[in-house]
């Protein structure tokens, strides 16, 4: 019968490792191999890393695609804007939902405003960035009012300001959540022992909330930070034509020229930067190794 | 009580509530605008015509939005199911097995795709599918079933943290005492853990229906001619300019999500009462 029990175990784990190496870890290698590849007339449109000739296997290794992305400023300011703005959204996230996060940890009906802050999460996030343009277009609600006023109309659509309001919307709920979890559980006492040594708020909420919540600052600025850097959907629908980002960038170098091994360097590089951060947040998700 | 006591409740009584205020704004009014204007009888977003449900009704008669909305709807039940099964796996594995040979292997691969850019995860399984074509002659041709595999992948990662902080919270004991009284592993899964775990899996396979529903990213990488998603469709829409049909849809979407939440809250509460 043990042997049942330990089989059932190695099953248990063998089959969701084997499906996560299969469709996870081995498309990373596959993107590695092509990234080395030159852009061919072919299907698929790459050339072969190995080539058998006479019983030899000669295997090239092409680097001009990452010399390419050094060379090209294309590519490197597409990298230097997309972290600044990732970067940028981040804090403003952080700066709109601390206070956000704090008042609904304080209030009395906390559950009901948490629902309030995960209910847009589970809406499309296609649909909220839509629902941008209807609001900043150049006919829409923000200039339709500012006419009405005999003001406007200002152009929002296609600058780093909707992309901005793009990203906060977006992404502000995955900032609350890991605030509220960590502020709700902060023990009051400590709040109250620092005003009765005589710390004004401000003081205590410096000395004693602040350091306390970091790990859910830390955990809200990654989540919105990694998937930020390789956003597509919103510098696609809010921002300009010359815009570049970096997740934008793969997606034109992938579908519009059809450039496989290109766009493949470009994740590769992509991923090199994230992985620190990556680490961070998986452990910042709170997984025990 | 001391005054700065008192300037701290004045603090939270008034800056915090506006910041709130604020930062809810920054989330509904966008949601509610597209609401308002789904009732606008006029095209054109500047101009207000007048109350209407037409665009609810071309809508409903859009055969193209129709169809991708059954492709998603399959596919997001399809991946959340397939998802939440090897989901629960793993959390399970990571929370009672101890330690075991590729706990780290796994423990990897299990959270990494929740923080993976979209683009990074669509490029690399969509170049999986074509080098697996070239070897093995499968998949054949790409639709729904690659967007599953693509889909299953994220899910079982949010399933598997999800199912691991609710076994971390419920105690071993339950399952130590079914062990004493003689269960074997297999029974004590399936009678004891299994029902400790179900809210885990229930919260889980709906958070990955919603975001099997969402993607747009992924599925435009791994789909094929075939088959289309809503999130294609409406991209493919919503980029040539505003459609007042996906006002429509966008308020059918909200309308049947709040529902839902308010359903869960009320059962919540209702449990939380008994």
């Amino acid at each position: 019968m043990t042997w049942i029990v330990r089989r059932g175990r190695a099953l248990v784990v063998a089959v969701p490792t084997l499906w996560l190496a299969l469709f996870f870890l081995i498309p990373f290698l596959v993107v590695l191999r092509v990234s080395f590849s030159e852009p061919a007339i072919a299907r698929p449109p790459y050339t072969s890393l190995f080539d058998w000739d006479q019983g030899l296997l000669t295997i090239t290794l092409n680097l001009g695609n990452y010399a390419y992305l050094l060379e090209d400023d294309l590519y490197v300011s597409a990298y230097l804007n997309s972290i600044w703005m990732a970067s940028a959204s981040t804090v403003i996230c952080l700066l709109i939902a601390y206070p956000m996060a704090l008042w609904i940890a304080r209030s009395p009906m906390k559950n009901l405003l948490l629902m309030l802050v995960i209910l847009p999460f589970w809406t499309s996030f296609l649909l909220r960035m839509y629902a941008l343009i209807g609001l900043m277009s150049p006919t829409g609600f923000i200039n339709s009012a500012l006419g009405l006023v005999g003001l406007g109309p200002i152009t929002m659509l296609q600058t780093d300001f909707a992309v901005y309001m793009g990203m906060v919307t977006g992404y502000l709920p995955l900032m609350i959540l890991p605030l509220y979890s960590t502020l709700e559980k902060l023990d009051g006492a400590l709040l109250e022992a620092s005003h009765d040594l005589g710390a004004r708020p401000w003081r205590a909420f410096l000395d004693v909330t602040l350091p306390l919540s970091m790990p859910g600052v830390i955990a809200g600025s990654l989540l919105v930070f990694i998937p930020s850097v390789g956003e597509y959907v919103i510098p696609a629908l809010l921002g300009g034509p010359d815009q570049l980002m970096i997740g934008k960038t793969l997606w034109t170098e992938f579908f519009n020229n059809r450039d496989w091994p290109l766009a493949s360097a470009v994740a590769i590089a992509m991923l090199a930067f994230l992985v620190v951060p990556i680490m961070f947040a998986r452990n910042a998700l709170g997984v025990k190794e | 009580m001391s005054d700065a006591r008192m300037s701290g409740r004045g603090l939270s009584r008034f800056a915090l509530p506006m910041a709130a205020a604020f930062g809810f704004a920054v989330l509904y009014v966008p949601l509610a605008i597209m609401v308002i204007y789904s009732f606008n009888a006029s095209k054109l977003a500047s101009v207000w015509g007048g109350w209407s449900v037409q665009w609810y009704g071309e809508l409903l008669r859009n055969d193209q939005i129709l169809q991708a909305a059954w492709v998603s709807l399959k596919v997001a039940a399809m991946s959340a199911t397939l998802g939440t099964i090897f989901g629960c796996l793993i959390g399970y594995a990571m929370s009672r097995f101890g330690r075991f040979r590729p706990r780290l292997l796994l423990s990897g691969m299990a959270t990494a795709p929740i923080v993976m850019p979209d683009v990074v995860t669509g490029l690399s399984l969509l170049l999986l599918f074509i080098s697996m074509e070239a070897l093995l002659g499968w998949p054949a041709e790409r639709g729904v079933d690659t967007i599953v595999i693509a889909h299953a992948t994220f899910c079982m990662a949010f399933v598997a943290v999800i199912v691991q902080a609710r076994l971390t919270d419920v105690d071993t004991s339950v399952e130590e005492a079914a062990m004493d009284l003689g269960a074997r592993q297999p029974r004590v899964f399936f009678d004891v853990t299994l029902p400790m775990m179900a809210p885990a899996l229930v919260a889980g396979w709906l958070l990955s229906f919603t975001l099997s529903l969402d993607d747009l990213v992924i599925a435009s990488f791994v789909s094929g001619p075939g088959a289309s998603t809503l999130p294609m469709v409406v991209f493919s829409k919503v980029r040539l300019g505003v459609t007042p049909e996906i006002n429509a849809l966008a308020t059918l979407l909200i309308v049947l999500v709040s529902i839902f939440v308010a359903l869960a809250a009320w059962r919540m509460r209702k449990a939380g009462k008994a």
